[in-house]
């Protein structure tokens, strides 16, 4: 009975999602389907993601206002979204810093009682999912979204989080990855899942 | 058929208990958490809700050994952590099919005060290790950072993950302490009440922030009917559950109240119940302006707006990555008791749409739940829970 009840929750259709439009932005390189699609060396993230922001024609001046891990996640979101239509589109994201890159920042606009300044644009960004929205006002999707904490790039995870969505029917296509940034060490992998 | 999850145990520890029990008898006599406290040296005092950190340091000592914690050396939060989730691992013990998720927003972010490198504790994945380690589970613990809505999307991860196979069934815990980091940040939005909070009255002016640890015990029914027995004092189905954003702003809640209306029809779809029988609203109801007034119109457009509703902010403070848990764990106990709680300090209602805010302790036979919060980020969440 009980190798029965334990067969009874394995025992699971496994079906096969797609994985497409895989984007790649590590070492100032951005790589979607293996392509290097901007390149620019010896930069720091800062100044490699307003290349890049030219380079990919943005033409979206809030970008210039988001932290460096919404910038991260947003360029690579770019490369995969273009302009289509994306209103049933989720998002599942994850990272092992969270928000860490700019709660130190904050976090130093107010060590010192004698020059105590806390900023709301600042503090807005001390969330790891302030990216997600970022993206989701972009193209405009009111979709699911989730954002988890992770040691590491845990594939299998998001993918099964991603495809009970798909499979509930609360979206047709995800949005997921990895979008981890600390300093000047970071690395997307995002891609598009379909059932 | 999908497999059927259910809430069989839950714990809490706030200012105002650090059991469920003791939490649930301070509601009933009106007990709030919130008083005035000194947070930011050079700076007045806020109204918040905030755990005596004398009674939790014994509380603590009560129950952990005092040379183990020496060793470790827990903070607060994990303390709290640690005490809420206690009772639900010594009855259901955690097997190597069982998931750890935790819910917080900023974790240890006390820990960063004053450094020039990151220490390892303000990592949230180390967070939820140490604790998973402290009583021994053995997945890879899953951490929800969505804001103001972890709390109740960790519930929703629960629910998906054990539906999707991939575990047997899954603590939930979620813990958001006080800290200057969070109450200078909504400061700095001028977002933090003059006096205690007041959601959805007309004299409304904004949050108190609260903090408080809470747990549940997460199982499926199909894997598990030795450890459901009839004997259970609780079983609630989680029965559908949504988080869609706003797409509109990542600091102010949607005029349209879009991202929440959806996430409720979502999850209210998928737990195929309609708003006719939706027994009550545990919302989020933080006492700002616009988050009160969205809601409302979200409730409206979904037709909920006879419902009996509460907001838990007036007795805890908005406790972020905990809220949503903690005021899902409360709202079981209502069912459980047959009694509903009124909305802490609303006197006259401060929202364009109507709402049926309850205004003393009534008794009500409650089958359906609906939970809801919203967040930074323009992120929204609902489930629909079922006293079974």
């Amino acid at each position: 009975m009980a190798a029965m009840q334990l067969l009874c929750w394995k025992n699971v259709k496994m079906s096969a999602m797609k994985k497409t439009n895989i984007c790649t932005i590590e070492h100032s390189k951005i790589t979607v389907d293996e392509n290097i699609i901007f390149e620019s060396p010896g930069e720091t993230f800062q100044g490699f993601a307003k290349e890049a922001y030219k380079s990919l024609d943005l033409s979206y001046p809030k970008f210039h206002k988001m932290d460096q891990l919404s910038k991260l996640a947003f360029l690579s979101a770019e490369t995969i979204l273009k302009d289509e239509d994306h209103s049933r589109t989720a998002i599942v994201f994850a990272n092992r810093s969270s928000s860490l890159d700019t709660d130190f920042k904050y976090q130093e606009s107010i060590n010192d009682q004698d020059n105590f300044y806390p900023s709301p644009a600042v503090f807005v960004y001390t969330l790891p999912n302030i990216c997600v929205g970022e993206i989701s006002i972009k193209h405009k999707m009111q979709t699911e979204n989730a954002f988890f904490v992770l040691e590491e790039f845990d594939e299998n995870f998001l993918n099964n989080y991603s495809e009970q969505i798909l499979l509930s029917g609360k979206a047709d296509k995800v949005l997921c990855g990895w979008v981890e940034l600390y300093q000047e060490n970071y690395k997307a992998f995002v891609y598009l899942l379909t059932l | 058929m999908r497999k059927e999850v259910y809430i069989t145990d839950y714990n809490c520890v706030t200012p105002l208990g650090f059991t469920a029990d003791a939490n649930w008898k301070a509601l009933l006599e009106g007990k709030s958490g919130v008083a005035l406290h000194k947070i930011i040296d050079n700076q007045d005092a806020f109204y918040a809700s905030m755990i005596d950190s004398d009674k939790l340091n014994d509380e603590f000592n009560r129950f952990f050994d005092s040379a183990q914690n020496d060793m470790l050396n827990f903070t607060r939060l994990e303390k709290m952590l640690l005490l809420s989730l206690r009772p639900l691992v010594e009855k259901h013990a955690p097997s190597d099919n069982t998931a750890f998720i935790l819910s917080t927003t900023k974790g240890n972010i006390s820990l960063l005060k004053n450094q020039s490198e990151l220490p390892e504790g303000v990592y949230l994945s180390k967070l939820a290790q140490k604790i998973a380690d402290f009583f021994g589970f053995t997945t890879k613990p899953i951490v929800v950072s969505n804001a103001c809505v972890s709390g109740v999307m960790a519930i929703a991860v629960a629910k998906n993950m054990i539906q999707a196979g991939k575990y047997k069934d899954a603590f939930v815990i979620a813990g958001d302490e006080l800290s200057e980091f969070v109450i200078s940040g909504f400061n700095s939005f001028q977002a933090i009440g003059s006096g205690p909070c007041k959601p959805y009255d007309k004299n409304r002016d904004g949050i108190n922030i609260g903090e408080a640890a809470a747990a549940a015990y997460v199982t499926s029914c199909h894997s598990d009917e030795g450890r459901i027995s009839q004997n259970e004092k609780l079983r609630f189905k989680v029965l559908g559950d949504s988080a869609v954003n706003d797409a509109n702003h990542i600091s102010g809640p949607s005029r349209t109240g879009d991202g929440l209306y959806a996430s409720i029809k979502n999850a209210m779809t998928e737990a195929n119940v309609s708003s006719k029988q939706i027994d009550f609203i545990s919302a989020h109801g933080t006492a700002t302006l616009y988050n009160d007034e969205m809601e409302a119109i979200a409730f409206n457009r979904m037709e909920l707006q006879n419902v009996p509703l509460n907001s838990m902010k007036g007795y805890y403070g908005h406790c972020l990555g905990a809220s949503g848990l903690l005021e899902s764990i409360i709202s079981m106990e209502s069912a459980h008791h047959n009694t509903l709680l009124p909305s802490k300090n609303f006197e006259e209602t401060g929202v364009t749409q109507p709402l049926n805010i309850i205004r003393e302790n009534q008794s009500a036979a409650v089958r359906y739940i609906l939970k809801t919060a919203s967040g930074f980020g323009g992120c929204n969440a609902a489930v629909v829970l079922e006293k079974c």
